[in-house]
């Protein structure tokens, strides 16, 4: 059949709109387990556009240790040895709800003292946690000094604890029942009892009153600096209710707007006897992020100085018998951890050890916000968030 | 007159801070030529006291990463008055730390009925060979000139 | 003397004295950084680790060269050539006194920005020929970072050069003679700024150290080199610092003339007085990268692009005024 043209109605041409679309596919990324910015060995695969991204999906496990099985080899005084190591950062901070957890199920009271220590070497692991934090989210940004200046100031930080605990990273200082008093295990020791040493009052005032100078000297050198603002003010923002319905807890959460701090709801620690403000956000970006860390650092450094002159003298430890026995039961406990919020449930079947135990890592749920968060980001920018988050791989992988 | 007050930008006062660091002194210690002393409750290594040892192996059994080897045999021990009769008494053959595997806990420091393990902050045994970091009892026992005296309590 | 030999000995004192300046700025930006730091930096080398750039070349030297199996092998071998011979090449304008230069060229400013646009090409095919995606965004951010700030580089040159009405740099000086005051103070502290951020981020230091965005990607468009390639790039990097600091006391500062010294002397005292002047432009950009974070590469296009090229080309629009009217 021919077609014959009609030259009154034939169509124009230029109507005809021919379309050619320049197929382009993202690249794929892999931001990988080795890498200098990502706190440890986190893979990201990144799919990439130009420099943005659309889609970011994290593969974790790289470090997983296996800490709730090992954790049921061993008998109750020996987990705690391991359970240091899981946010190596802060080492004081993760004994201590294991700690409750089990005080609870044995239904036994901690003396007031031992409690005020375990305050102040907490509030300690919190401060050491933060400045590594501030140390470090520069660096990922490009400034290459506050690190420096960061380390020297935490190293008085690990020297008190060293002095008391013995160790600076992994303490081990918690008993059941207390802290550790060392005061004789059987018949013909002689050992005396390992409570704060002397000096110990006027050297940790020294240090936080030093920390608090620090703490200015930072907000002046990075966050005035016009360049650190520019790259993390309304960057990465999170708003609180997806990152409440995502689990995130601990400084993130704050720093979007929510008031919520367990030191102040629970009492696993008295708290309730000291004065402290709950330093928040208003934005939910990273620049409020490492703000209120480093709130936070003053708000831990003043705890401590009105700990030492409230605490109160007494015995450091219950008397608990020399082979602990748990009896059958289950608790949970939450605490407020550097990171987060940090929970054991200890499953006992009145055995030696822990028939199961179930630890709930800040970290993990943190990072679970990533690929809703990092929709849409440029390559720098996804730096920068994931810096702000704080995250530990020993943390997220346990 | 109004006093005009002018805001110094930020990135001036970091700068400043950075450059006043320049005429400080530096705060690095020189490791091999210059020693920083540690707290005298600093955990370095495990000094052993055979005297008072009586191979109970509760520090043996208490380890988490089991790393002590502990092998002892009794003694008959003349008597102690004329006429009486023979003690027996435990002897150690071997008991090895394992510093390899040891994780610094001191769990078997405090456990010990006898005290017989103590703390001491020396830290500089390193060894080229993995297996000479199995400190038998004679090593043990050298260590015991480094434990510090305890020092004062705060209360 | 004869024109080859002249040639020669010309070429010979260059060589011999651009990597022994690259090596002071090494150790003023190494060891001033530590002691910023507050700690000493590398001690046990020589004399309290004073000697230890030469330490360095000397580790590079004996490398393995490796070059990775799917890269571009002759494209990855050629490019630190590209960036080597353009920072050699400025060393031909910069005066050290009215004799002592190499050429004084009657459009030494042009020639400034002719042969410092080169090393585009150079940092481009290192980053593209490197079989590595992180190279790539690398290479291809310094690309668009290099382009954007030679316009304000020239720009607030051209200043300078309307108000001593002469391109070439020992003519330049002449005119800051006759000032009696640097061009700094003469009129011309904003394009001695932008010169100076310009020069920053052709450098690709920090606060515009992007490509190279160390904890990003681990050296950006370097991180496939090793051995003597590498020891190129890194010498070119402060050779590179030691011309635009001296381009900038020359043309901003006053060059190798301090009032008050007898002009008969110039020739032994104006290669000492450059070098101080430029050391010490050079300490204040190793103070700026060690206090600043770094930009997002499109805020360092959108001040390029933004602010320096508007206020330079307002400077230029005042000087231009108060050259004819004044």
């Amino acid at each position: 059949m021919v077609t014959t043209i009609d030259p009154e109605n034939r169509p124009f041409v230029s109507e005809a709109s021919v379309s050619v679309e320049i197929e382009t596919e993202g690249m794929t990324l892999n931001i990988g387990p080795q890498h200098p910015s990502t706190h440890g060995v986190l893979r990201l695969v990144a799919k990439v556009e130009g420099e943005q991204i659309f889609n970011v999906e994290p593969v974790l496990g790289y470090m997983h240790r296996g800490y709730e099985k090992l954790a049921e080899v061993r008998t109750y005084p020996q987990v705690t040895t391991l359970v240091n190591r899981i946010d190596w950062v802060s080492g004081f901070a993760n004994e201590i709800p294991f700690m409750a957890a089990t005080e609870e199920l044995m239904e036994i009271e901690v003396p007031q003292r031992a409690l005020y220590i375990r305050l102040i070497l907490t509030e300690m692991a919190r401060i050491c946690s933060h400045f590594v934090f501030n140390g470090a989210y520069p660096l990922e940004i490009g400034a290459l000094t506050p690190l420096f200046y960061a380390m020297e100031d935490r190293e008085r930080v690990l020297d008190l604890i060293e002095s008391v605990t013995g160790g600076r990273f992994h303490p081990n200082f918690n008993r059941i029942g207390g802290i550790k008093p060392a005061a004789g295990a059987g018949p013909t020791t002689k050992k005396d009892i390992q409570d704060l040493p002397i000096g110990f009052y006027k050297e940790t005032q020294l240090a936080m009153e030093k920390i608090l100078a620090a703490a200015d000297k930072f907000e002046d050198l990075v966050g005035g600096n016009e360049v650190f603002r520019a790259r993390t003010k309304g960057v990465g923002v999170l708003p609180y209710d997806i990152a409440s319905s995502y689990g995130v807890s601990g400084p993130i959460l704050r720093a979007s707007g929510v008031k919520f701090d367990l030191r102040s709801t629970t009492d696993y620690l008295p708290y309730k006897d000291l004065d402290f403000e709950i330093p928040i956000g208003e934005n939910g970006d990273c620049y409020d992020r490492w703000y209120v860390r480093l709130q936070e650092i003053r708000e831990s450094a003043k705890l401590v100085l009105q700990a030492i002159d409230a605490i109160p003298t007494g015995p450091l430890q219950t008397k608990v018998p020399k082979v602990i026995k748990v009896p059958k039961g289950e608790a949970y406990v939450r605490a407020e951890n550097p990171k987060g919020e940090m929970g054991y449930y200890v499953i006992s079947e009145g055995g030696l050890g822990p028939y199961r135990l179930k630890i709930r890592t800040a970290s993990f749920s943190n990072i679970s916000v990533l690929p809703w968060i990092l929709e849409g980001v440029l390559i720098p920018d996804l730096l920068a968030i994931m810096g702000s988050f704080d995250f530990v791989l020993g943390d997220v992988d346990r | 007159m109004k006093k005009i007050r002018i805001k110094i930008p930020g990135f001036l006062k970091g700068m400043f801070i950075v450059f006043s660091n320049l005429f400080k002194k530096n705060v690095t210690v020189n490791y091999p030529f210059e020693k920083e002393t540690l707290a005298p409750r600093a955990r370095g290594v495990i000094a052993l006291d055979q005297e008072a040892c009586t191979s109970c192996m509760l520090c043996a059994r208490q380890c988490p990463d089991w790393c002590i080897y502990i092998e002892g045999h009794k003694e008959l021990q003349p008597p102690s008055k004329p006429g009486g009769r023979p003690r027996s008494r435990a002897v150690l053959d071997r008991f090895d730390i394992d510093y390899a595997l040891c994780m610094y806990c001191g769990i078997c420091v405090e456990v010990c009925p006898f005290d017989a393990l103590f703390w001491s902050p020396d830290f500089e045994y390193s060894e080229y060979k993995m297996s000479s970091l199995l400190h038998d009892k004679a090593k043990l026992q050298d260590w015991l000139v480094t434990v510090p005296e305890t020092v004062g309590l705060e209360s | 003397m004869s024109f080859g030999l002249e040639l020669l000995l010309k070429v010979g004192v260059v060589a011999a004295i651009a990597p022994a300046m690259a090596l002071g700025l090494t150790i003023l930006e190494i060891k001033g950084s530590a002691y910023m730091q507050r700690r000493p930096g590398p001690l046990h080398v020589g004399l309290r680790g004073f000697i230890f750039p030469i330490a360095e070349v000397l580790k590079f030297f004996q490398k393995e060269d490796i070059i990775p199996a799917q890269a571009d092998r002759s494209v990855f071998k050629w490019a630190p050539a590209y960036i080597f011979v353009s920072v050699f090449g400025l060393f031909v304008i910069i005066p050290a006194s009215p004799t002592l230069v190499v050429r004084d060229l009657e459009l030494g400013v042009f020639y400034l920005l002719a042969i410092s646009s080169l090393s585009t090409i150079g940092v481009l095919t290192a980053g593209w020929s490197s079989a590595n995606k992180f190279s790539m965004i690398g290479g291809l951010r310094a690309a668009a970072q290099l382009i954007a700030y030679e316009l304000p580089l020239i720009l607030s040159v051209i200043g300078v050069v309307i108000q001593a009405e002469t391109m070439s740099l020992v003519g330049i000086v002449e005119a800051q003679k006759e000032w009696g005051v640097p061009f700094v103070l003469a009129g011309q502290l904003i394009a001695f700024l932008v010169f100076m951020t310009a020069a920053t981020a052709e450098m690709m230091r920090v606060p515009f150290d992007m490509p190279i965005g160390e904890s990003e990607l681990v050296s950006g468009f370097l991180t496939e080199y090793s051995g003597i390639r590498f020891l190129l790039f890194y010498i070119s990097e402060y050779i590179n610092l030691f011309v635009m600091c001296a381009i900038a006391s020359t043309i901003f500062l006053g060059g190798y003339h301090i009032p008050f010294l007898p002009l008969d002397w110039v020739n032994f005292y104006g290669p000492l007085v450059l070098i101080g002047k430029t050391f010490f432009l050079g300490f204040i950009l190793i103070l700026i990268r060690w206090s600043f974070p770094r930009f997002r590469e499109d805020q360092l296009q959108s001040i390029a692009w933004k602010i320096l090229v508007p206020v330079s080309l307002a400077n230029i629009f005042v000087t231009s005024i108060m050259k004819v009217v004044f």
